[in-house]
């Protein structure tokens, strides 16, 4: 045991003392959750209508009515007026509006409304469409139950309600992929990389030739990695919950236990790389193409896993990251307890223990 | 005789620390010139300022010719340097190594090819060409690496602890090649840590902390202090040193 | 007397290289031995064989009787390993490093103090200075330190020496002998001559073999040819003159002379020659052989 703890101490004097590295490894998590959660965002915050409507209309009220409705919306605002048509265009090219909203009377109290949006960005564009189509069509309905109730016309409106990220914010998308990112940044690419520092510096060479079992030298280095990632967890958790609103329903217990195990499986595998690789440079570009970079595209992270092609989403059965990046966020934003990610907790013990099996054998006793 | 190396008041301080304290010397075209004196005597930091790698606090050296405050440019044209630590890439093959460094000091295209071969032949590489310097033995990968910091004809040429490591039939080689390259009018600025090594040298300079202790021939500086083999004369100086690193 | 260390015909290959080739050797308790040679003669090779970092291909070795393949683990605890190259962790303190090592053997430094004190004391000024930041000679001194904290029964030094100044070396040099004096067997390696001679027997390498393992004053002894010096005022042009002559066996570069062997001794004939050559200042005497003549000649320059 005093073996191991002098392992340790050795351990945490190596990463205190490089002082540039621990400070990337406990502020990185912090700038990656603002980064993704403000500016990086793909939803619509804002929305700026023009109502383009003719002087002699004479559906004039109803459509202030409209009007209102629309303004009354948290992330929509009427911002101008305008007679004609002609006038959007200049204005959407200012970037004054982003939707406008146009009627016509081809005959009476035959209202035609037509939207025009800037597309610049598909992804945004296609947001405002339905969200704005939404607005319309509910108020086209109450109207229409208005003037009609004798007919008894029934109209059949689909409705459409998002559930559990009710504005479609991306930042609850987000939060478990960056944990899934950081984890294996810190844990396989700083493991790894400090296991064969030793090899390299010729350090491992003394320590072959003493008494201790590989074992101890392992697992002690596994500890300052862990410890740093438990507090890289805690801060993103609290960032999380207190700046990006993310409502955090499921258990903390379970979105801990969870992430402690992807944890570990994390430092299993920098352990494996530190096993096969020979240089330091190596071991680095090692994690990063043999890890991050599956991590942040064939993990669900970015792009989802439902739209790949069949023979990718077989291959991101094998990225460990896809499976904690999936359970987390059935934990923390649908909030299911955790015997409903028990697909993904198997996977995920199994992957452990294989890789660090794998580890272990392939650990040289000798040179 | 035409000077290569004048260096006067030369002193580099960090702080109130001062590593090279005053030097005054000159070295004279074609000479071999022992720069000795223990780990941290200052013996690293003098050469990094004679090669224009670093700025003097104050005073002047010349080399080649050239200041090396004004001109390190100038100066870094006309010196050869090599190390122990850095002197060629390990993963190129013999020749690649001299291709690329005959490129860096600038020797015309059309001679580069005759020249390797030139080289090749003398040092008996031939064979080894297409060995990755990696798998030459260090004694090997030392006469290439100075064979390579002369291959230019510099002026002057700075050897740090060339022969590190290396048994005496190898360092006898190794300082064959110097021997020709001093006859053919190089001047050679060496550092040694060993003293047979030393006797080999025209002239010696000894520091010790900061400062040149003692400088003349290998052969005066035993007469002067009474004692029959330099590593004496080397011990003798080195225990006047005050500075404890 | 006891055998400490036994190799018998052990090979060792590195893809096409062969790094040892049979080679067998016996080394008694308490000696100080000597591994002399080049560069690539395979001395690190079969420093790492004994102390369990390698496996031979072929042959066995036997460390105080325990076999190095097979119990390992046995051995690990009772040698002090002093690798190549500088192998301490530079961001750690001298007093970091040793205590850290001293737990990986399950000791502290207390315990063994007595052991070190005579180098230690020469670091405590240092002790809490970075291990990158110390000078060649005091890394090595810290180096020996960490490979002594457990009080091996067996030292294994492959080239401590190198890149550290003479007045270190020889500093070094005499804790060795104060350790062999405390009983301990020290295994050597080294490319200089004037270490040589201070190992109570040495064996000379090259090319994986051992040419000769024998006491360093029994190996002069051997030298079977009148060795002369020679010096002039142009040694270069010496050098070459010398070698171009019939009457010269061999011939090298020796401190301020040259030393060679006559291949018949006609002195007259050679100073005859030398002054045709245009030498001025020609001395030229007979001379004691030195344990480096003996290398010269065995690996025959």
């Amino acid at each position: 045991m005093n073996i191991f703890s002098a392992f340790v101490k050795k351990e945490f004097f190596h990463i205190f003392r490089d002082r540039r590295t621990i400070l990337i490894l406990l502020v990185m998590p912090i700038v990656q959750i603002i980064l993704f959660g403000f500016a990086i965002s793909v939803e619509i915050q804002q929305i700026r209508v023009a109502f383009v409507v003719s002087a002699s209309s004479p559906s004039k009220t109803s459509i202030q009515q409209l009007a209102r409705k629309v303004d009354a919306n948290e992330i929509c605002s009427v911002t101008h007026w305008y007679s004609s048509v002609d006038a959007v265009d200049a204005a959407m090219k200012k970037g004054e509006i982003d939707v406008a909203f146009c009627f016509q009377e081809k005959e009476p109290h035959h209202l035609q409304v037509q939207m025009l949006i800037d597309a610049v960005n598909p992804t945004i564009a296609t947001s405002e469409s339905y969200y704005l189509e939404a607005i319309v069509t509910d108020f086209l309905r109450k109207q229409q139950l208005n003037t009609q109730k004798s007919s008894a016309v029934s109209l059949i409106q689909p409705s459409v309600q998002m559930l559990y990220n009710p504005q479609m914010l991306s930042a609850y998308n987000f939060v478990p992929g960056v944990m899934g990112l950081i984890f294996i940044l810190i844990c396989t690419l700083m493991t790894s990389i400090s296991i064969v520092r030793e090899t390299e510096t010729g350090t491992m060479e003394i320590l072959l030739v003493s008494p201790v079992r590989p074992i101890y030298m392992i697992f002690a280095k596994m500890v300052p990695y862990f410890v740093i990632s438990c507090i890289n967890l805690a801060t993103i958790l609290l960032l999380a919950y207190f700046l990006l609103h993310i409502p955090m329903t499921g258990s903390i217990i379970s979105i801990c236990l969870l992430s402690f195990l992807y944890i570990f499986l994390s430092l299993s595998l920098g352990l494996l790389i530190s096993t096969v690789v020979k240089s330091q440079v190596a071991a680095m570009i090692g994690s990063i193409m043999g890890l991050m970079i599956p991590v942040t595209l064939l993990s669900g992270m970015i792009f989802p896993v439902e739209n790949m092609p069949w023979a990718l989403q077989r291959v991101t059965a094998i990225v460990p990251a896809r499976w904690y990046i999936s359970a987390m966020r059935k934990l923390m934003i649908e909030g299911v307890s955790i015997t409903h990610v028990s697909t993904e907790i198997m996977v995920l013990v199994g992957m452990s223990v294989f890789v660090l099996l794998l580890a272990f054998k392939n650990f040289k006793n000798r040179l | 005789m035409e000077t290569v190396i004048e260096v006067q008041g030369l002193t580099k301080s960090f702080g109130s620390f001062k590593a090279v304290d005053h030097l005054n010397f000159k070295v004279a075209k074609g000479e071999i010139f022992g720069f000795l004196g223990a780990n941290g005597a200052g013996k690293t930091t003098a050469m990094r300022m004679l090669c224009g790698l670093s700025k003097p606090t104050s005073g002047s050296a010349r080399v080649a010719g050239y200041d090396v405050q004004l001109n390190p440019e100038k100066v870094k044209q006309n010196i050869g340097y090599m190390s122990q630590r850095f002197s060629l890439y390990d993963d190129l093959k013999v020749e690649e190594n001299i291709r690329l460094f005959a490129g860096i000091y600038g020797i015309p295209r059309p001679l580069i090819k005759t020249q390797t071969e030139a080289l090749l032949e003398k040092l008996h590489f031939t064979e080894e060409r297409n060995t990755m310097v990696r798998a030459l033995p260090l004694g090997w990968k030392q006469k290439l690496a100075f064979s390579v910091a002369v291959f230019h004809q510099p002026k002057v040429v700075f050897l740090d602890e060339p022969t590190g490591g290396v048994d005496p039939v190898t360092r006898r080689q190794f300082w064959e090649l110097i021997y020709e390259a001093a006859a053919q009018g190089i001047t050679v600025f060496v550092t040694t840590h060993y003293m047979d090594e030393a006797e080999y040298c025209d002239r010696l300079s000894m520091m010790v902390d900061g400062r040149i202790e003692a400088l003349d021939s290998p052969q005066q500086l035993k007469e002067k202090m009474g004692v029959a083999s330099m590593d004496e004369v080397f011990r003798l100086l080195a225990r006047k040193a005050k500075r404890t690193e | 007397m006891d055998k400490m260390i036994v190799v018998e015909k052990i090979t060792k290959h590195y893809e096409q290289v062969e790094a040892l080739s049979n080679i067998s050797l016996t080394i008694n308790k308490g000696e100080l031995f000597g591994l002399v040679g080049p560069d690539g003669a395979g001395k690190s090779t079969l420093f790492r064989i004994l102390a369990t970092l390698l496996l031979p291909d072929k042959g066995k070795a036997w460390i105080n009787g325990v076999d190095v393949v097979k119990h390992y683990k046995k051995i690990r605890s009772s040698i002090g390993y002093m690798p190549g190259r500088f192998s301490l962790y530079q961001d750690l303190s001298v007093e970091e490093n040793l205590n850290f090592y001293a737990s990986v053997f399950g000791t502290t430094l207390e315990e063994n103090y007595a052991l070190i004190e005579d180098i230690y004391r020469y670091l405590l000024p240092f002790k809490e200075r970075k291990a990158g930041k110390l000078s060649g000679g005091m890394k090595q001194k810290l180096a020996l330190c960490c490979a002594l904290i457990h009080a091996p029964s067996i030292l294994f030094l492959d080239e401590p020496t190198t890149g550290v100044d003479p007045t270190s070396r020889q500093e070094f040099w005499e804790t060795l002998s104060k350790l062999k004096e405390k009983g301990m067997t020290i295994l050597v390696s080294t490319p200089y001559m004037d270490e040589a001679v201070l190992c109570d027997r040495i064996a000379l390498m090259q090319e994986g073999q051992l040419m000769k393992v024998d006491t360093p004053q029994q190996i002069i002894d051997q030298f079977d040819k009148a060795l002369w010096k020679v010096s002039a005022k142009n040694m270069y042009g010496l050098l070459k003159d010398m070698r171009l002559s019939p009457l010269v066996e061999q011939c090298y570069t020796f401190g301020q002379y040259l030393h060679f062997t006559f291949v018949q001794e006609e002195l007259d004939a050679l100073v005859a020659y030398l002054k045709q050559k245009g030498h001025q200042e020609i001395e030229i005497a007979p001379t004691a052989v030195t344990i480096e003549d003996c290398y010269l000649q065995l690996t025959d320059v």
